[in-house]
Parts: C-alpha cells; sequence; structure tokens
C-alpha cells in the first residue's frame, strides 16, 4: 500500500504508531493477504445524516462539510490508499429511524464505519444498536452523553467538544461579565437536559444562582406563552434553543422584551442557519454568543480555517458561497470535517483493511491524545481522552457589534476539563 | 411575572391562537357539514398556504408581495383541493370510511412533495408592517396608583391584525352562508342531498366548491399565520389535531359551534400554556374532547343525526 501524502497526522502521533504496529502485526497474516487482494476497493463511511425532521439545516451542512472534507481527503490519497466512499441515510432526525440507520449500515451496506448525527435524542437512541453490532459510531452531537457513560465502547465523539465542558467554560464569564442572577431557557430533551444539569452547579460555583429553567420542546412553533416565567430580578437569560423555528424564538424573545429586560448569554444554537441580521433581530446587538467555531471570519483566522471556508464554501460571513441567503451551521459542521480526518488518522494508524480490525480502530482512536490545529483541524488544537471517548478543546465568546460576531474571548482547552466519570477502555469488546 | 400583566398576555397569546384556529377549523366544519367527509388532509393545506405564501413574497418583494400571497396562496390550495375532489373523493362517491383513507393519502402525497420541492427548511416570511406596542399597567405605589409599562406585557400590530382579519374572514363566510345563492345552495346541500338534487342543485359542483373553500381557508390561516410562525412541511399536523378538537366540540357542521370552540380552546390553551405548561392545556383539550363524546356526542352545538 502505497501513501500519497505524509501527512502531519501521521508524524503526531509516535506514541500511537507502537501501539498500532503491534496491533497490525499480531493480525499480518490475515491482513496482508486481505489487504492486497482490497486494495482498491474503496473505504465505506456510513453517514447518519438529519436530511429531513427538526435537524434538516444541521442535516444540509453537515452533508455539505462531509462532502469537502471526503474530497480533501480522496485527493490526497484516500485513507491507507484507498478511496474513501460515504454512503448516507436519512434518519429524519428520529431516534427510532435512527437505529434502524445504523442497523442499514451494518446489514446491507456493510460499511466500516458510521458517523455524522447530531441531535442528542438520535444519538442515544443509535448508539445502543452501533454497540450490539460492534459497528465503531461517531457521533457529532455535542450531548455530554458519550464521556458520561450512558453509551458504549464502540461510540466515540471525536471532532466536537461536549455540553459539559463548553458549560463550566461560559460560567466565569456570564457571572463575572454580565451578572449572578441567571435564567436558562433550553430544548426539552437530551441535549438541553446536559445545559440544565450542568449550568446550575458551574454558576454556584462561580457564585451566582440559577433562578429559573424553562424547557420548551424543540418541535414548538410559538414561544412568547413560555416568557412570562423569566422572573423579573433575573440579570441574564441564558438561552439555548434548536429546532425549525428558532428564528421565531429569538424573535419573539425580542418582542417580549421590547428593548428592555435582562442581558443576552445564548449558545449559537438558537441562531443556527439563521442571518444574524435578519428582520426582527436587531435587539441582538450587544448580547454574547457561545460560538464553537466564529461564523464572521475574525481578524487572525488561521490559514486552515481559511481554507476550510473555501473548501465547505462557505463566505466570511458564514453563508454559502452559492447563495449569501443560505447561512450555515458554522458554529457545529468543523466537527464533521474534523471526525473525518480522525477517522482516517485512526484507521492509518491501525493498519485498517476491513471490518475485521475495527476493535483495533477504536484502540488507535482511544490511543490519541494531543491534536495539533492544521489543516484536518481548522478549529484549534484539541486533547482526546481516550478514556471517556471525548475530545475537549478551545470554547470561543463572540459579540454582536453592528450585525456581526466579533470573538471577545477564546478559553484554553484546560478550562473546558473536567473529571473522567466513566473508562470505556474497561469495556470488553 | 405578575397576575394582572401574565393575565392579560395570556389572553392576546390566546386569541391569536383562537383567530387562527376558528378560520382553519371553520374550513374543516364546512367540509364534513356539507360533504360528511372527514377531511384528514386539511393541516397539509394550511401548510401549502404558508409555503406558497413564502414562494410569492419571494417572487414579489415588499408589501404587495404578502398582499398578493394572502390572494394567491388560498386560491391555489382551493384549486388544489378542487381537483383533488374532482379526481378523488368523487369517484369514491363521497363514501365516509374510504374518504379518509383517501384524504390520510393525500396528506401524504402534499407533505412530502413539499418535502421534495420546497425542503425542509423552516423560513420565514416578513410581515408587510409590524411594530412592538408596549401595554401599559396600572400599579398601585407609595404616590397612588400610576401607570408603569412592564417588560414582558407588549404585543404586536401584525397578532393584532391576524385577530381582526380572521373576525372579517369568518363574518364575510357567514354572510357569504346565509344571504347568497351560493350559500343557500351550499346549506340546502347540507340539510338533504337527495332533495337538493330533485330540486336541480348541481350537487357535485357544490361538493367540489365546498371542498375547494375549505382548504383555501385553511391556507388563508397560514397566510396569515406565517410572519408569526414560519413556512415548514410539517406544520399542518398541529392545526390538523386542534382544528378537529374544536370542530368536536363545537359540533360537527355547526359553524357557530365551530367559532364558541375555538375562541374557548384558542383562549384556554393560551391562558393554560402561559400559567402552567403547553402540555397540560393539549392534555386538557384532549379530555374535554372525550367528554364531548361521552356526554354530546353531537357536540355543543350539533344537532343529533336523525
Amino acid at each position: 500500500m502505497t501513501k500519497t501524502t505524509a501527512k502531519p497526522a501521521l508524524t503526531r502521533r509516535a506514541a500511537l504508531s507502537t501501539l498500532a504496529a503491534g496491533t497490525a502485526a499480531a493480525s499480518l497474516p490475515m491482513w496482508a493477504r486481505y489487504a492486497h487482494a482490497q486494495s482498491a476497493a474503496p473505504i465505506r463511511l456510513g453517514f447518519q445524516q438529519h436530511r429531513t425532521g427538526i435537524g434538516a439545516a444541521y442535516g444540509r451542512w453537515y452533508g455539505r462539510t462531509v462532502e469537502a472534507a471526503v474530497a480533501k481527503i480522496n485527493a490526497e490519497g484516500g485513507i491507507n490508499g484507498r478511496p474513501v466512499e460515504i454512503v448516507a441515510e436519512d434518519d429524519g432526525t428520529d431516534p427510532k429511524r435512527g437505529a434502524e440507520v445504523v442497523e442499514k449500515f451494518a446489514t446491507q451496506h456493510g460499511v466500516d464505519v458510521a458517523f455524522g448525527p447530531l441531535f442528542s435524542h438520535v444519538v442515544i437512541g443509535s448508539a445502543p444498536r452501533a454497540g450490539e453490532l460492534k459497528l465503531p459510531y461517531f457521533v457529532v452531537s455535542e450531548g455530554t452523553h458519550v464521556s458520561s457513560g450512558m453509551l458504549n465502547r464502540y461510540t466515540l465523539q471525536p471532532g466536537i467538544t461536549d455540553v459539559k465542558s463548553q458549560v463550566m467554560s461560559m460560567a466565569p464569564f456570564i457571572t463575572g461579565t454580565l451578572g449572578k442572577k441567571v435564567t436558562m431557557i433550553f430544548p426539552d430533551y437530551g441535549f438541553g437536559y446536559d445545559h440544565r444539569d450542568n449550568l446550575a452547579p458551574a454558576i454556584e460555583a462561580h457564585g451566582g444562582t440559577v433562578l429559573e429553567k424553562i424547557a420548551i420542546p424543540p418541535t414548538e412553533t410559538s414561544f412568547t406563552r413560555y416568557f412570562p416565567r423569566i422572573p423579573r430580578d433575573t440579570e441574564v437569560l441564558y438561552h439555548v434553543m434548536v429546532g425549525p423555528a428558532v428564528l421565531t424564538f429569538v424573535k419573539e424573545l425580542g418582542e417580549f422584551f421590547g428593548g428592555q429586560g435582562p442581558a443576552l448569554f445564548g449558545f449559537i444554537d438558537s441562531l443556527e442557519a439563521v442571518a444574524i441580521d435578519s428582520p426582527g433581530l436587531e435587539f441582538l446587538e450587544g448580547s454574547y454568543f457561545w460560538e464553537g467555531m466564529c461564523r464572521h471570519e475574525q481578524p487572525d483566522q488561521s490559514e486552515y480555517e481559511t481554507a476550510y471556508r473555501a473548501a465547505v464554501g462557505v463566505n466570511e460571513r458564514g453563508a454559502s458561497l452559492a447563495d449569501p441567503r443560505d447561512v450555515s451551521t458554522y458554529g457545529h459542521m468543523f466537527g464533521c470535517w474534523e471526525t473525518l480526518h480522525i477517522i482516517k488518522a485512526g484507521m492509518e494508524a491501525a493498519g485498517y483493511a476491513g471490518p475485521q480490525h475495527r476493535a483495533a480502530l477504536i484502540e488507535a482512536v482511544e490511543a490519541m491524545d494531543e491534536i495539533p490545529e492544521g489543516p484536518g483541524h481548522p478549529q484549534g488544537a484539541k486533547r482526546f481522552n481516550g478514556r471517556t471517548h471525548q475530545v475537549f478543546g478551545h470554547q470561543n465568546i463572540s459579540r454582536v457589534e453592528g450585525g456581526r460576531l466579533n470573538r471577545v474571548h477564546r478559553t484554553t482547552i484546560e478550562d473546558t476539563l473536567y473529571p473522567d466519570m466513566v473508562d470505556y477502555t474497561q469495556q470488553p469488546f | 411575572m405578575e397576575f394582572g400583566p401574565h393575565l392579560m398576555l395570556a389572553t392576546l397569546e390566546g386569541a391569536v391562537t383562537a383567530a387562527v384556529l376558528a378560520l382553519t377549523a371553520a374550513g374543516l366544519s364546512l367540509v364534513f357539514g356539507v360533504m360528511r367527509v372527514v377531511n384528514i388532509a386539511h393541516g397539509e393545506f394550511f401548510m401549502l398556504g404558508a409555503v406558497l405564501a413564502w414562494g410569492v413574497t419571494q417572487a414579489v418583494a415588499g408589501p404587495w408581495g404578502y398582499a398578493l400571497a394572502l390572494l394567491v396562496a388560498p386560491l391555489l390550495a382551493g384549486a388544489l383541493a378542487v381537483a383533488a375532489d374532482v379526481t378523488i373523493l368523487k369517484r369514491l362517491s363521497y363514501d365516509p370510511e374510504r374518504t379518509i383513507v383517501a384524504t390520510i393519502g393525500l396528506l401524504y402525497i402534499l407533505q412530502q412533495l413539499t418535502l421534495m420541492t420546497y425542503g425542509p427548511e423552516a423560513r420565514p416570511v416578513v410581515a408587510p408592517f409590524d411594530a412592538r406596542i408596549a401595554l401599559p399597567w396600572v400599579e398601585h405605589g407609595a404616590e397612588g396608583w400610576r401607570l408603569t409599562w412592564p417588560w414582558g406585557l407588549g404585543t404586536t400590530v401584525w397578532k393584532l391584525t391576524v385577530i381582526g382579519a380572521a373576525v372579517a374572514v369568518l363574518a364575510a363566510l357567514w354572510l357569504f352562508m346565509a344571504r347568497t345563492r351560493a350559500g343557500l345552495v351550499m346549506r340546502a346541500t347540507q340539510a338533504d342531498r337527495e332533495m337538493a338534487t330533485a330540486f336541480g342543485v348541481p350537487v357535485e359542483r357544490v361538493y367540489a366548491l365546498t371542498f375547494g373553500l375549505g382548504a383555501a381557508l385553511a391556507a388563508l390561516a397560514a397566510v396569515l399565520i406565517v410572519p408569526i410562525q414560519q413556512a415548514h412541511y410539517l406544520m399542518g399536523a398541529d392545526p390538523l389535531l386542534l382544528s378537529f378538537i374544536v370542530v368536536i366540540i363545537g359540533g360537527l357542521g355547526s359553524l357557530p359551534g365551530t367559532l364558541v370552540a375555538a375562541v374557548l380552546i384558542g383562549l384556554s390553551d393560551g391562558i393554560i400554556s402561559v400559567f402552567f405548561s403547553p402540555t397540560l392545556a393539549k392534555i386538557l383539550a384532549t379530555l374535554l374532547v372525550a367528554l364531548v363524546l361521552v356526554f354530546r356526542p353531537q357536540g355543543l352545538f350539533g344537532k343529533r343525526a336523525a
């Protein structure tokens, strides 16, 4: 097998290659024969995509990011010299359908690994089936359900950070800059519960209190009726919302307060795929957002991010180059790009040749640690925790100024770390 | 939030729900009253109204685009319903069971066609005019009674417009049914189809127009609400469920009953969901349906079938 590129991803994982070499050596006779016979056959990656349902906006942009990442990887020689092929299936952003899609990947499509879901209820619904089928399942979901120990050894989240670490690193900024009395609005399902369960302890640790927790179903279309529950003495309104009606949510928030009201701190989820300068959103001026990756081009943007923007096809405001009204889910979709580069690095370290090496692939990813910023990781450097299967990275806080999201703070990786809640490496394959 | 402003806000929110619900349910009730067809696809005509409004406002920008949408979306949705009546329902001889199955099919066809063409995104339609109105509240303070403007207590011009427009359309519908020849013919068909046929009423044409009118009302309701919500291919499910609740409580086929029930359900939905939770509002509405079905199956205003 030949590798056409000497990617830095390989040289940085010196420790890993030792382990991988051992794994590969152990299975050499079978693997070598198989690899020789199959060397030109593509590596098939099952992409579980939210093409329809409440996650459709994310699905569309996750799709474009995956397409761009695969084009890049294939142009650079594929994985282990084999081309990468994506098998995409729509899960309707539905947990039941999600589990069926995983089943279909394993039994009908015969993919090597599955990846790609964002919505946490879909991940929680699908991951047990992936574990039963012994199919490596790389989720791009932000949910703390991976590192909490809820899932299994076959489920990993190496491309995007989780809610607990995001919330923890935001709390000091909220209480220090905006106010101590916080009211939170969150979506009424798994991902929202991660916010609900982790915000109060984090705020209290920095001398604040959470006055009220308001849950809203992600399928809701009308929001004004939830807002009267916001207590009058609220100093900071912490909002995170998902679903097709996020624009309505933010608009009604503005109408409700009418220029008065508390300071706003939102997760960009509340505005993903929505232009920040949409009519009715003027009141957001001066408010703050968490961003996984900054939608609007920042003055110090790295060369890797510039290349990433061009490859995915978004402009300096995070909208499609083809249609500036088509705003991307920029704060999240880098997770797909980075996950695919982790899969590539893992497969190359494990000498992956076919489904018989799935366990070796997982061990190879578990052995990863420091991940430097680079073409495969344009969001920034990361640190992977092999025991909890969760990656940690920098978080951004942006302020809306003149219809632009300007970054005002970037956390360190250390700000986002928390003690292990599980050790998946102790679980048998 | 204090009780007084809270209740005022809840009532305003409920009134918007009631207005849109009354229009949508009136269409469903009309179709059932005249044709005895339970139109499961009614919510999809609502959705089509919103999606078409988005299309028209994209093609023609500005307030005129929206005015055009008010006209074009109900007409197109109505025309589609007429076509569905002539090609599907008529061929089933309006048999109650078979039309239910047929309209379920229609529901999926409309929904999936919208998904395939319009796509899975929720898209906003901008209201032709809008502004927030802060509402004052009277408060007894240290220096006596005074007016305050608490945050949160407010509505928008567009929400009030929706309520006004719904009242106007329903009044026009009532005049149409009570005072015009076409309305008379529809009421005659509702009272006794065979006798109407004997008197030379073109029953099939009446049916086609009724089905079209029902769909157009749903589409119109959606065009009114879409600047507040957004156009989405799955948005037809909630109005369908609530319309059925309203029509069952009001009495199938009774227009005044539908109105009263829409106001009842809309306001209680607004008030209960503000004070307690939107889920509880739905639970109570569904419970009310069950009670009505057990104790007064013809509905509050319906006539008992002979």
